[in-house]
């Protein structure tokens, strides 16, 4: 979609900052807020720059710089850190060859470390976009990057 | 053996949550009807007199604050919104009730709105919880096309708007405040208190901040009344409380019961016990911002009046099992990375405590027995110091789970 479509979708309220970043940020295929983004957002509200690039910067789903098509979040929060979150973070950078932050050569995969994402039934446990993966073992994970790498389009 | 007694998951995994004529079959908004034939001042009157208590960690009695709220109204705008950025690690209730029976949680809002005469409210929910979102969306269309939502609902004169904001990864906005303050387009930041919600709150208006679950038990309570909730519970803990139990259980899970149920008959009888079979070492009850418990406690009842008697918390509901051959130094080291993690680094006791008692914990791997329990009470006195001086909930949170460590762990931790 065009970035002007998505401004015209939201009312022009200091409210609808989050929504906007997150809709902006859902729809560029490497799934971050341009610097062009930002400003389009800050002159659609008619708020300063500096005020919608201090809120994208606190939050974490929010990212300024570019991603992978696939942005992998393992949670590490106690829960899953318990039952061997750690393990699956090494396990992911093995198969990647990329470490926390960082983003596969190829622009397919980037890899984050997230807070509790409220799924500890299912721990450890990540999402990668949407699409929540759970009870995950080292086999389970690279049967998923596998299945992702042979998808390429995938949802988002 | 217990069994669950399910009044807000009743409907989970039984109906569509996507239908709503499923909702209206099994009785969905038949309160809200129930209720727009009375007074706003009814509805208020009968969430006062169920004795509900805000089901998202602090256990503030539900109709105080709604009273409160419509008390400071005075024929200004108001309004009401849940806290739905359920963020407390061990913490899932709200994405089941949601994901499972949006319906109701609209429902209960609408409720609250008319008791404290609001025309518009919000759902803040964390942003990762797509699901919750779609199957929400979808609720409130369907609520707006059956007449449940928006101008006139159901003939009454009574008006409410109700939209969906979605929350961005930050823990801190779960915190009422801090809640609002993202609600208006801002950064994670919290107000000091008081004033409280009630009196300014969204845009500097009386606002009702209510937890999901809190909110889910507004159709029960006004469609069949106090005496019948009162008949759940216990007499200061009212009504059912659904737990969501992780870690080292056979069967993790949610699950619902009456208030002041035995701790080891909601782990072994529901959850199916421990993975590996022996008594559990330590239970984190509340999440991250939570009180630990030993073995000793298993008899505890999880209502407010008891646990606070033995200096544990209920918090959110998160009752995380640590098994027998676990190590709570890697869990402690955990929990502190967390809370460093997520402070707003607004203010400073909680920006560098946070950071301090971290780092301190880092040293136990090394330490000796009796280094250790130096370093423990250092860590647990500077947390102390933290309470006291913070400005939100965050850096008033790391002495619960710290304290509660020190007093039945302090020997286990010395000795790992």
């Amino acid at each position: 979609m065009d970035q002007q479509e998505i401004l015209a979708g939201f009312s022009p309220e200091r409210a609808n900052l989050l929504p906007l970043l997150h809709a902006l940020q859902d729809n560029h295929p490497q799934n971050y807020l341009t610097g062009e983004s930002l400003n389009a957002v800050a002159r659609h509200l008619k708020v300063n720059l500096s005020w919608v690039y201090g809120v994208a910067g606190y939050y974490s789903m929010f990212s300024l710089k570019p991603r992978g098509r696939y942005v992998i979040r393992v949670c590490n929060s106690p829960v899953c850190n318990m039952l061997g979150s750690s393990g699956i973070i090494e396990a992911l950078s093995g198969i990647l060859g990329i470490g926390k932050g960082e983003t596969t050569p190829d622009g397919l995969f980037t890899v984050e470390e997230a807070e509790c994402l409220g799924i500890c039934d299912l721990a450890p446990a990540m999402m990668v976009n949407r699409t929540v993966y759970g009870n995950l073992t080292k086999e389970s994970l690279k049967e998923i990057i596998d299945e992702l790498r042979i998808i390429k389009k995938g949802q988002k | 053996m217990i069994k669950e007694k399910r009044l807000i998951l009743k409907n989970s995994g039984v109906i569509d949550p996507l239908s709503i004529k499923d909702y209206i079959d099994s009785g969905g908004y038949k309160a809200l009807s129930k209720a727009l034939t009375g007074t706003p001042e009814k509805v208020v009157e009968e969430v006062m007199s169920s004795g509900l208590r805000g089901r998202g960690g602090a256990g503030f009695p539900t109709g105080v604050k709604e009273q409160t709220t419509a008390g400071k109204k005075e024929g200004k705008i108001s309004y009401v919104v849940c806290n739905a950025d359920e963020g407390e690690p061990g913490t899932f209730k709200d994405r089941v009730i949601m994901e499972s029976d949006p319906h109701l949680l609209v429902e209960g809002m609408i409720l609250a709105a008319y008791g404290i005469g609001a025309e518009k409210g919000y759902i803040y929910i964390r942003g990762e919880y797509y699901d919750s979102i779609a199957k929400l969306k979808n609720a409130i269309r369907q609520a707006y096309e059956s007449g449940y939502l928006g101008s006139n609902i159901l003939g009454s004169g009574f008006t409410f708007d109700l939209e969906i904001k979605p929350g961005a990864g930050s823990y801190l906005c779960g915190e009422e405040l801090t809640l609002l303050e993202s609600l208006e387009g801002k950064r994670g930041y919290p107000r000091i208190k008081p004033p409280f919600p009630a009196e300014k709150g969204l845009w500097g208006k009386p606002t009702l901040v209510n937890n999901v679950e809190t909110l889910a038990n507004l159709p029960g309570i006004i469609g069949q009344g106090s005496e019948w909730y009162r008949s759940s519970g216990t007499d200061r803990t009212p009504g059912t409380k659904v737990f969501s139990i992780c870690g080292d259980v056979k069967k993790p899970g949610c699950y619902e019961v009456d208030a002041g149920v035995i701790l080891n008959d909601l782990i072994n009888d529901l959850a199916g016990g421990t993975i590996n079979g022996q008594p559990w070492k330590a239970v984190l009850l509340g999440g991250a911002a939570g009180t630990f418990v030993p073995f000793s406690f298993s008899d505890l009842s999880l209502c407010y009046e008891r646990l606070k008697e033995r200096g544990a918390t209920l918090g959110s509901g998160a009752v995380i099992v640590i098994g027998s051959d676990r190590k709570l130094i890697p869990l402690m080291q955990s929990i502190l990375r967390f809370f460093r993690h997520e402070s707003c680094g607004k203010c400073v006791p909680c920006r560098l405590g946070t950071t301090f008692i971290y780092e301190s914990s880092i040293r136990l791997g090394e330490a000796d027995h009796d280094a250790r329990i130096l370093i423990v009470e250092e860590i647990v006195n500077h947390s102390r110091e933290m309470a006291k001086s913070s400005l939100c909930p965050l850096g008033q949170s790391p002495v619960l789970p710290l304290g509660t460590l020190q007093i039945h762990f302090t020997e286990t931790i010395a000795s790992e």
